[in-house]
C-alpha cells in the first residue's frame, strides 16, 4: 500500500558524502594549473606544515561541535602549552618533563571548561571566552610577555625532523585525523557525542552519560590543543605567548567548511580534513599570488560564507 | 471534486520530501460559511497540507485555489496577505510581550517614528472583543492560560483579515469548558462567512462542530463528505484506516508472577507524599489522573530522569542504584517519555542510530569498537518486528510520522533485555492504526513476562489495556482499582479534585 518511498536526490547524497572533497580536488587542480610554484614539493610541504596546528585542533573541535558545544580557548592553550613546555624544559633540562607539564596544563584547562559547561550548565561561549582570556594571560605571565627560547636541541630537532620526506608535525596531524576519525566512527563514544548534539535530553533518557562525555570531550580538546602547542613550539624553537591568536575561529571555520553542524549532531572526519585543507590551500595560494594579508582576511571570511551558502543550497536540493 | 462555491480549493497538491511522498495529488474544496473537518491518521498528510496552506512549505506540484485564481504561496507572509491563517497547536506568540503587542505583531501603529500606544491598545481591545475575550491588552501573554492564548491567536488572525482559518487540533490541551467556548467562536466565524478547516483526531468534535469532512490516507485523498448527515463514525474510521477496527485494545488476560517492579516510599518534586506500589511480572499497571496530578513526575523519579529525594526501586528483587536513566536501563527498567520530539527521538540522526543508541554498549567488539554488523541487523530486525514505516534504516527519524517515531523508540528498548517498561502517554498524537499496533506490542511484552507501567490521560486507553489502575490526584495516589472494578465513572471520580463537580 505505502509504496517504498523515493530515495533522496542523487545530488544531495553525493554532496553529502563527497561535496567538500570535490571542492578540494577542484581547488587543487585549479591552483596546480594557474598558480606558479604551487605544485612543487617545497610548497606542498609548507602547505601541509601550515595546516598542522589547525588540523590537530580541528579533530577535537569536531567532537565539541558534534556534541553541540564549542571551545574558544584552544588558541590560548596552544600558546600557553608552548610557553610552559619551553620554560619547564629550560628549567629542568628534560624534554619529557616539559612535555608532560604542557599536556597536563592543557588537559586541566579542558577539564575545567568541561566541568563548567557540562556539570554547572554554563554556556560554552561564556565559559570558554573566559578561559581563553585567562589562559592567554597565564601564558604572558609565565613568559613575562616574551618568547621563551628552547635550549634543548633534541626537542626542536624533533619538531623539524621528517620521515619519508614528510615533516614530523604533518605525520602527527595525520595521526590525529586517523585517531579521532576512528573515535567518531567506530566507537560508542563518537556515536554518543553525536546523539548528545542531536538531542541532549533524549540522549540522557536513553542512558547516554551526557555529563561524562562532555567533560571528556573538553578535556581531550585541551589535551590536543596543548599537544599542538608543543609541536608548534618545537617547530619555532621557542614558546611564543602571542601565537595562535584567532586560531579558535580558524578551526571552527574549517569544521563548518567540513559540514559540521554548529547546532550539533552532524560531523564527518573526511569533510573536516577537506575543510582544513581548503583553508590551508586558499591561504597558500593567496601567499603565492602575493595577495596582501589584509585582503586575505576578507577572502577567508568570504570562503566561510560561501561554504555555508552551499550547505543551505544542498538542504534545499 | 471541489464545489463551485468553495472559498478555498486544493488542486492536485503533491509534496515530496527526501524518501517520503507526504501528499499525492490531493484535491478538494472548502466552502465559505462552513466548518470542514480534515481527518486522517498521523502521517496521512494533514500537517503537510496545513503547512502548504500557511506558506511554510511550497508544494512540489499542484496549487491552492483562492478567489478564483491558482496560488502557490512562497512564504507565510504571502499566505497571511491572501487572508489565510493557520492556528497551530504550538501557538506562534511571544510570552514575554503583552497581549496587545502580540495581537499586532509586525504591524504596529506608529506616529512618526514612535509607537502609537493608544492606537495599539484600541485596536487590540477591538480584536479581543471579536473573540469575546475580556482580557486587558496590557497583560503579559505568558500569564494567560493556554485557552486564552489560543483566543489571542485567533484574534490576531482576524486582525489580519483572515477569511480562511485552519485549526490544527485546537482542543488537544483544552478542558471541556474551554472547548465549548472555542466552538462558540468557531461557529461565530462560520456564521460570519469564514471558511474553516478543522484538523482533528476526535470523532465527537467532528460531529459537534463540523459541516463537511475530508479524509486523507497515506498522503492521498480518500473521500470528501459535503454533509455529515448519514455518515456514520464507523464509516469515517474505516475510510481513515482502510480497514475495520474491532477491539483496538486487544486485551487478553495473562498470568502474573511476583517480583517484578517494587517501588517503596518514592519521594521527590511533584509528589506530595511518598509513593509505593508493585507491578508483577507480566502485569500491565495503568496510571490515570488529570494533567498536573503528578503522574509524569512520578515516572521521571522512577526512571532516574530526576533524582528522587527518598525511596527505593527494585527490579526483580535487586535495588536500582544510581538515580540516573543509565543505571535504571542497566537494571532493565526503561522509559518512553511523554514528549517524543523533545525527549525521545534524536531527530537529525537516522532511524538505525535511534534504535541502537542504548543497546549497542553491550554489543561492542574488543569492549570498545562498534559492531557494524550487529548495528545493521538489529536495526533491520526491529524495523520489521515493529512495522516501522520508513524508506530505509538510514532515513532521519525526524522525517517519520509520530506513530513510527514511537515505534522506533520502542524498538530502542526492545533491543535491550527489558524487565520493566514505563510508557508515559505512549499513544499521544498517534493515529488509531498505529495505536492498536502499539497496544498489541504492549500485550506481547507483558505476555513475555515484562512488567509494564503505562501513563495515560485517555480514560478508555487506561481502562482498555491495564490489568490494574492507580489514580493520582494533586501529587498523591488517590485510589487503586483492579480491572474488574475500574468503571469509567469510578476512576474519573477518583481523579477529580475534591469539591469539583464530576
Amino acid at each position: 500500500m505505502s509504496k517504498p518511498l523515493a530515495s533522496p536526490s542523487t545530488f544531495a547524497r553525493v554532496w553529502e558524502s563527497a561535496g567538500m572533497l570535490l571542492v578540494l580536488a577542484l581547488l587543487f587542480l585549479g591552483c596546480s594549473l594557474f598558480v606558479e610554484n604551487f605544485l612543487t614539493v617545497t610548497n606542498l610541504r609548507g602547505l601541509a606544515l601550515a595546516v598542522a596546528t589547525i588540523g590537530m585542533v580541528a579533530c577535537t573541535m569536531m567532537f565539541c561541535l558534534a556534541a553541540g558545544d564549542f571551545d574558544l580557548s584552544v588558541g590560548s592553550v596552544v600558546a600557553f602549552a608552548g610557553v610552559l613546555g619551553a620554560s619547564v624544559m629550560n628549567a629542568t633540562g628534560s624534554v619529557l618533563a616539559g612535555a608532560l607539564a604542557a599536556l597536563a596544563s592543557g588537559a586541566v584547562v579542558g577539564l575545567v571548561n568541561g566541568l563548567f559547561v557540562a556539570r554547572l550548565g554554563i554556556n560554552a561561549l561564556i565559559t570558554t571566552l573566559a578561559s581563553m582570556q585567562i589562559v592567554r594571560g597565564l601564558g604572558f605571565i609565565v613568559s613575562d610577555g616574551r618568547a621563551v627560547g628552547i635550549r634543548t636541541d633534541a626537542f626542536f630537532a624533533f619538531g623539524n625532523s621528517a620521515l619519508l620526506g614528510i615533516p614530523t608535525p604533518v605525520w602527527l596531524t595525520a595521526g590525529c585525523f586517523l585517531l579521532f576519525g576512528g573515535l567518531l566512527n567506530l566507537t560508542v563514544f563518537g556515536r554518543n557525542a553525536l546523539a548528545i548534539g542531536g538531542n541532549k535530553e533524549a540522549a540522557h533518557l536513553a542512558g547516554v552519560p551526557v555529563t561524562r562525555i562532555k567533560v571528556v570531550i573538553f578535556t581531550l580538546q585541551g589535551l590536543v590543543a596543548a599537544f599542538a602547542g608543543l609541536v608548534l613550539a618545537a617547530r619555532m624553537t621557542s614558546g611564543q605567548p602571542n601565537t595562535s591568536q584567532g586560531l579558535e575561529l580558524e578551526v571552527i571555520s574549517a569544521c563548518v567548511l567540513g559540514g559540521v553542524s554548529l547546532s550539533g549532531g552532524v560531523a564527518r572526519i573526511g569533510a573536516v580534513i577537506a575543510g582544513v585543507l581548503i583553508m590551508g590551500l586558499v591561504q597558500n595560494a593567496m601567499n603565492l599570488l602575493n595577495i596582501p594579508p589584509f585582503y586575505q582576511y576578507v577572502a577567508r571570511g568570504c570562503i566561510l560564507l560561501g561554504a555555508v551558502m552551499l550547505d543551505r543550497l544542498k538542504q534545499r536540493a | 471534486m471541489p464545489a463551485p462555491a468553495s472559498a478555498l480549493g486544493f488542486d492536485g497538491l503533491t509534496m515530496e520530501f527526501p524518501g517520503v511522498r507526504a501528499l499525492d495529488g490531493v484535491s478538494f474544496g472548502v466552502c465559505s460559511g462552513s466548518v470542514h473537518a480534515l481527518m486522517g491518521e498521523n502521517g496521512a498528510g494533514k500537517s503537510t497540507l496545513l503547512k502548504i496552506l500557511s506558506g511554510a512549505y511550497r508544494a512540489t506540484a499542484g496549487a491552492l485555489r483562492l478567489g478564483g485564481g491558482a496560488k502557490v504561496f512562497a512564504s507565510t507572509a504571502e499566505a497571511l496577505a491572501a487572508g489565510v491563517a493557520v492556528i497551530y497547536q504550538e501557538l506562534h506568540l511571544v510570552p514575554e510581550m503583552t497581549v496587545a503587542e502580540n495581537l499586532l505583531l509586525g504591524r504596529y501603529p506608529r506616529r512618526g517614528l514612535l509607537l502609537d500606544r493608544a492606537a495599539l491598545r484600541a485596536e487590540a481591545t477591538r480584536l479581543l472583543q471579536l473573540v469575546g475575550e475580556d482580557i486587558s491588552p496590557d497583560t503579559r501573554l505568558g500569564r494567560l492560560p493556554l485557552a486564552q492564548r489560543q483566543m489571542v491567536e485567533i484574534a490576531k488572525a482576524l486582525g489580519r483579515g483572515a477569511k480562511i482559518v485552519a485549526f490544527d487540533e485546537p482542543t488537544s490541551s483544552l478542558s471541556a469548558k474551554e472547548t465549548q467556548r472555542l466552538f462558540g467562536i468557531i461557529r461565530d466565524l462560520r456564521d460570519r462567512g469564514h471558511a474553516i478547516l478543522y484538523v482533528t483526531h476526535r470523532m465527537d468534535e467532528v460531529y459537534e462542530i463540523c459541516d463537511a469532512a475530508t479524509v486523507l490516507r497515506d498522503g492521498r485523498h480518500v473521500v470528501t463528505h459535503g454533509s455529515l448527515a448519514g455518515v456514520t463514525r464507523d464509516a469515517l474510521v474505516k475510510s481513515m484506516v482502510g480497514r475495520e477496527l474491532t477491539n483496538i485494545f486487544n486485551y487478553r488476560p495473562r498470568t502474573h508472577a511476583p517480583d517484578g517492579l517494587a517501588v517503596r516510599g518514592l519521594a521527590g518534586p511533584g509528589l506530595r507524599a511518598p509513593v509505593s506500589f508493585d507491578v508483577a511480572r507480566g502485569e500491565i499497571l495503568g496510571f490515570f489522573g488529570l494533567v498536573g496530578a503528578g503522574r509524569s513526575e512520578l515516572m521521571r523519579l522512577l526512571c532516574g530522569a530526576v533524582a528522587p529525594a527518598a525511596g527505593e526501586v527494585r527490579v526483580h528483587g535487586a535495588v536500582v542504584t544510581g538515580g540516573s536513566p543509565r543505571a535504571a536501563i542497566r537494571d532493565g527498567l526503561v522509559f518512553c517519555p511523554e514528549d517524543r520530539k523533545k525527549e525521545g527521538i534524536i531527530g537529525i540522526r537516522s532511524v538505525a542510530e535511534n534504535i541502537n543508541l542504548s543497546a549497542r554498549r553491550s554489543r561492542l567488539r574488543a569492549g570498545f569498537f562498534l559492531d557494524h554488523g550487529w548495528e545493521k541487523s538489529n536495526a533491520a530486525a526491529q524495523i520489521t518486528r515493529l512495522g516501522v514505516r520508513c524508506a530505509s534504516a538510514d532515513t532521519l527519524i525526524g522525517l517519520l510520522s509520530g506513530g513510527n517515531q514511537q515505534k522506533a523508540i520502542l524498538a530502542r528498548w526492545l533491543s535491550e533485555k527489558v524487565r520493566v517498561v514505563v510508557l508515559d502517554e505512549p499513544t499521544r498524537g498517534i493515529d488509531i492504526g498505529a495505536k492498536s499496533e502499539i497496544y498489541a506490542l504492549i500485550h506481547d511484552l507483558a505476555a513475555a513476562g515484562t512488567s509494564v507501567v503505562i501513563v495515560s490521560s485517555e480514560l478508555p486507553e487506561v481502562l482498555g489495556i491495564a490489568d490494574r489502575v492507580i489514580v493520582m490526584r494533586e501529587g498523591l495516589v488517590a485510589a487503586e482499582f483492579p480491572r474488574a472494578a475500574a468503571s469509567p465513572e469510578a476512576v474519573l471520580h477518583a481523579a477529580l479534585p475534591a469539591g469539583a463537580a464530576a
